[in-house]
């Protein structure tokens, strides 16, 4: 087994998850939110909001963005990162459907450039 | 007045949308010109039969689609013999007819007899069962099948024949649609649009058979049973309707002399052959043409009513574009799709967006355009095509819309500013830009209802709203004030009260149908819109509709609030605020076994349990339903709590039983949804220790009876309430309550409390609505007490269950040694 092959794990099938939802996948100590948007796309973030932390997988999923419950604030499912005047990026995990099972991959991508720090 | 024996005789036969609009341009020209009478054969006033998709479908009553009631004629003194047909016309004594033996003079006679729809000469074609798509009777008897279910098979994939399948689905019937041709409406699409069109009808439920050619309809006891394709198939089928195409009804003219060919003969003045005779509407044949759509006949009807008062009328034919009238399925076609070798063709397709866009191209100018899926550039496209406009100068992005010709008609004002004069606005009613402007100029026009009440247009189908709502802006300028209308959010530029009234309009059923239908500007909404279309649909069609979780705030999704730590809080419902020891004993056992860190009273007198697991809500919730509690819905926009004192059971001034009407009142309107929070109190007496006055709906009990309050707030604004009124029993209370209630689910903006809406449309409106109209109060309360029957459901009994279990527990959970 490679190290690659090591990283990815399946979690699940894509009809786990509600269309236009999301459900926590708890990797140790960090807890990964897993969405699928309208158009079954998936995407897996940090589940915590950048601005106080909030739970992103308890958003409404809308496009390729989620509303974050706590203060509305708008993250990108794709980018991680905050919509709007908000500032802020979350950690995004690379994530594939194949043949309807869904892998995540453990280790987080590279910080998204151009992340705002603070 | 003697002025009377002096009027022409003005005698009409039939009464469709043609002779109803001629009638209008007559009577607002010179009312004092004729003594009109109109035989009608159908036994009703005039009415839209544009609508009579949407009656078939459910979405309209015939109430709605009536043009011209019976006061309408007595208002303008004209006489009109319902169910009278006329069976000759002698044009030697000028007199028509009726088959019951009623003799008519005239000095002028239009006929307006429209058309017949073509019957398929084969065997069965008389059977009982067999039905054409025409009038009302029609609609009536598809609607009467309807009601036993069965299946129905419909003849003809045309525009007609499509919106009868799509309104008998809807109605429950299994259906099936024959066609002739390989693909749907051929004269139109070419092949991959036709099967766009097919797979949409498919995805309703509508079967459709291509390359379908009927042998015979096969009978059983006289009445359809089954229906024989060339091919051998067979289908049964209980109803069959014809709807092969129409055929002007000429024959009453032909027999008076009057020159025939497909229809009857009119020249430019809407003149036929025979002096003193004109003919309107589907039965007149101009210049080669018969038409079948309503533009051209109103077109007809402007013409003949000048012709009529002595102003040759000049009808120079019509160049006619159609809307498929089918709920979610966009369909726009305009013009001539013949082929030939001088003709050229612009094709766009999006295949996974389903759009299909097809220009027919002569000389550089549009002569015939379909769109499918996207049809907002419809009327600009008709406009370029009806004004011949040498488009080769955009040939390249033509094909993309109105947008996409230079940077300036981005801004939809200037694109309407930039509109000529005569262009179409109100594709329904034939409403020009001009007339609409002139109106708003000359009337002082400054809102939409205003402009629909004066000019007609966007009264029909609603579909250029915006157009007309540029076209304000645009005349007004300042003074127009956009901001009466604050959007739903960025995704649509309507507002709360118009997407309310267009989903009961528009009979829309689901969010994804209100973002086609309304073209909404994102995908699939925002966290704005989406709770707020949610909540609409819910409140408009009780029972029916299915709830869309993913729409809801993640309170109203796992039924608890949210905390700022992800954790939740409980709340047990504790009917007007009475508890006793085993309940609180319950409570007590489920915060010791679950480790709950914080209890508190609430305001509401309720018992907060803080900082639950969200995974060990469920079984939280298993324990307090063991003891008899439900949810208390303390995180709903709905009602949460109904406050109370001990009122005649314990205190020495209580004046009536406050606990006890506290506990039916919640009892009776738990569970329901409204447009933001409800929190109710009652109070024994005028001390109000539950403090009534602030709430949104109050009672004061006093000696009397039941004093009623409403629009109180004591929370970001601090508002005593008003009273509605005082009734001396506790029945007449729940009802004014009730109805109260309903009245603010149905008018009131999503998130707007009741103090809000209350203030918005005038607290003497509701008092007047509810108070001194007895009819309406109990149909409120009636609508109530409907919705409640699918409302009273415990969301945590439901969910302890089993349901939407996916929420409480988490896809996976990986140790972090798999993660290394």
């Amino acid at each position: 087994m490679n190290a690659q092959s090591k990283n990815w794990l399946e979690i699940g099938r894509l009809e786990d998850i509600p269309v236009r939802g999301a459900r926590k996948v708890k990797l140790g100590s960090v807890t990964i939110a897993v969405f699928r948007s309208a158009n079954d796309k998936v995407f897996a973030l940090e589940d915590s909001c950048p601005h106080n932390a909030g739970p992103l997988s308890e958003g409404i999923v809308h496009d390729d963005c989620v509303t974050c419950p706590l203060h509305n604030w708008v993250i990108s499912l794709s980018s991680g990162e905050a919509q709007g005047a908000d500032q802020g990026a979350v950690s995004r995990y690379p994530v594939e459907v194949v043949d309807g099972v869904i892998r995540l991959c453990t280790s987080p991508l590279a910080s998204y450039a151009g992340e705002a720090d603070g | 007045m003697t002025q009377v024996n002096n009027r022409q005789k003005l005698v009409i036969i039939g009464n469709g949308m043609a002779p109803g609009r001629m009638l209008e341009h007559l009577l607002e020209m010179d009312s004092n010109a004729f003594d009109i009478t109109i035989f009608n054969s159908e036994p009703r006033v005039n009415y839209n039969r544009l609508m009579l998709s949407p009656v078939l479908s459910g979405e309209k009553s015939y109430e709605e689609i009536i043009t011209h009631d019976d006061a309408w004629y007595a208002e303008h003194g004209i006489c009109l013999h319902k169910g009278e047909k006329i069976t000759r016309i002698d044009r030697e004594t000028k007199q028509v007819i009726s088959e019951s033996g009623r003799i008519a003079a005239y000095d002028k006679l239009v006929i307006a007899t429209g058309s017949s729809p073509f019957i398929l000469p084969i065997e069965g074609a008389d059977l009982n069962g067999v039905v054409t798509y025409r009038d009302l009777d029609d609609v009536e008897t598809m609607l009467t099948a309807a009601q036993s279910g069965g299946h129905a098979v419909i003849i003809g994939g045309g525009l007609l024949g499509l919106e009868a399948a799509a309104g008998l689905k809807q109605q429950g019937m299994e259906v099936t649609v024959l066609h002739l041709m390989p693909t749907l409406m051929e004269r139109q699409l070419d092949e991959a649009a036709g099967y766009l069109l097919a797979q949409a009808f498919e995805r309703l439920g509508v079967n459709v058979l291509t390359k379908a050619s009927t042998k015979r309809i096969i009978a059983e006891n006289g009445c359809v049973n089954a229906l024989e394709l060339e091919d051998g198939r067979v289908l049964e089928t209980t109803m069959v309707i014809m709807a092969v195409g129409i055929r002007p009804s000429a024959a009453l003219a032909k027999d008076a002399g009057c020159e025939v060919n497909r229809g009857i003969i009119v020249n430019d003045a809407m003149q036929t052959s025979v002096a003193d005779i004109y003919a309107l509407g589907e039965c007149a044949e101009h210049n080669g043409m018969c038409y079948g759509l309503v533009a051209p006949l109103y077109d007809m009807a402007k013409e003949l009513a000048k012709t009529l008062l002595g102003e040759a009328g000049n009808y120079q034919g019509s160049v006619t574009a159609t809307k498929l009238k089918v709920t979610g399925i966009d369909l726009y076609s305009a013009g001539d799709f013949a082929q030939g070798s001088d003709r050229e063709e612009i094709v766009l397709r999006d295949a996974s967006a389903g759009v299909y866009k097809r220009l027919v191209l002569k000389d550089n100018r549009i002569i015939g355009a379909v769109l499918y899926g996207e049809t907002s550039d419809g009327p600009w496209f008709f406009d370029m095509l009806k004004k011949q406009t040498d488009i080769s100068e955009m040939r390249e992005t033509v094909i993309f819309g109105q947008a996409y010709q230079g940077g300036a008609q981005v801004d939809p004002m200037s694109a309407v500013a930039a509109l000529a004069d005569d262009a179409e606005i109100c594709g329904c009613n034939g409403i020009s830009k001009q007339t609409i402007c002139s109106a708003i100029k000359d009337k002082g026009l400054t809102s939409l209802d205003e402009v629909r009440a004066h000019t007609k247009a966007s009264a029909s189908c609603g579909s250029c709203t915006g157009l007309v709502e540029q076209l304000l802006a645009y005349q007004l300028g300042d003074s127009y004030n956009p901001q009466a209308v604050t959007p739903v959010c960025p995704c649509t530029d309507l507002g709360h009260d118009e997407v309310r009234r267009l989903i009961i309009a528009k009979g829309l059923r689901t969010i994804p149908q209100v973002m086609q239908e309304l073209e909404w500007k994102s995908s699939c909404g925002c966290a704005k819109c989406r709770p707020a279309l949610n909540y609409y649909l819910v409140c408009a069609w009780p029972g029916d509709y299915a709830d869309d979780y993913q729409s809801r705030f993640i309170n109203e999704r796992v039924h608890a609030n949210i905390q700022k730590d992800g954790t939740y809080s409980v709340v047990p419902r504790m009917w007007g605020g009475m508890t006793s020891s085993n309940q609180l004993r319950a409570i007590a056992d489920v915060v010791d076994k679950f480790n709950i860190p914080s209890v508190k009273v609430t305001g509401g007198q309720r018992i907060d349990m803080l900082g639950i697991a969200k995974d060990d809500l469920p079984a939280v919730w298993e324990d307090l339903g063991k003891a008899g509690f439900v949810s208390g819905h303390a995180y709903a926009k709905g009602l949460r709590t109904v406050k109370t004192c001990v009122g005649t059971d314990w205190c020495r001034f209580g004046t009536q039983n406050s606990t006890g009407f506290g506990i039916r009142l919640e009892k009776f309107m738990w569970g329901s949804w409204t447009p933001a929070k409800l929190k109710l109190a009652v109070s024994g007496c005028p001390r109000n220790c539950a403090e009534a006055t602030c709430k949104d709906i109050g009672v004061i009990c006093v000696d009397s009876g039941y004093e009623i309050h409403f629009g109180g707030a004591a929370g970001l604004e601090i508002r005593g309430t008003e009273v509605l009124c005082t009734v001396p029993s506790e029945d007449e209370a729940l009802e004014y309550i009730v109805a109260l209630t309903q009245m603010y689910r149905e008018q009131a903006r999503y998130l707007e409390r009741i103090y809000k809406w209350a203030h918005r449309i005038g607290f003497d409106e509701i008092r007047d609505r509810l108070m001194n109209d007895a009819t309406a109060r109990k149909a409120y309360f009636e609508r109530f007490v409907q919705s409640q029957k699918v409302a009273q459901v415990d969301p945590w009994e439901e969910r302890v269950s089993g349901h939407d279990a996916h929420e409480f527990t988490p896809l996976a959970t990986i140790s972090s040694e798999a993660a290394e």
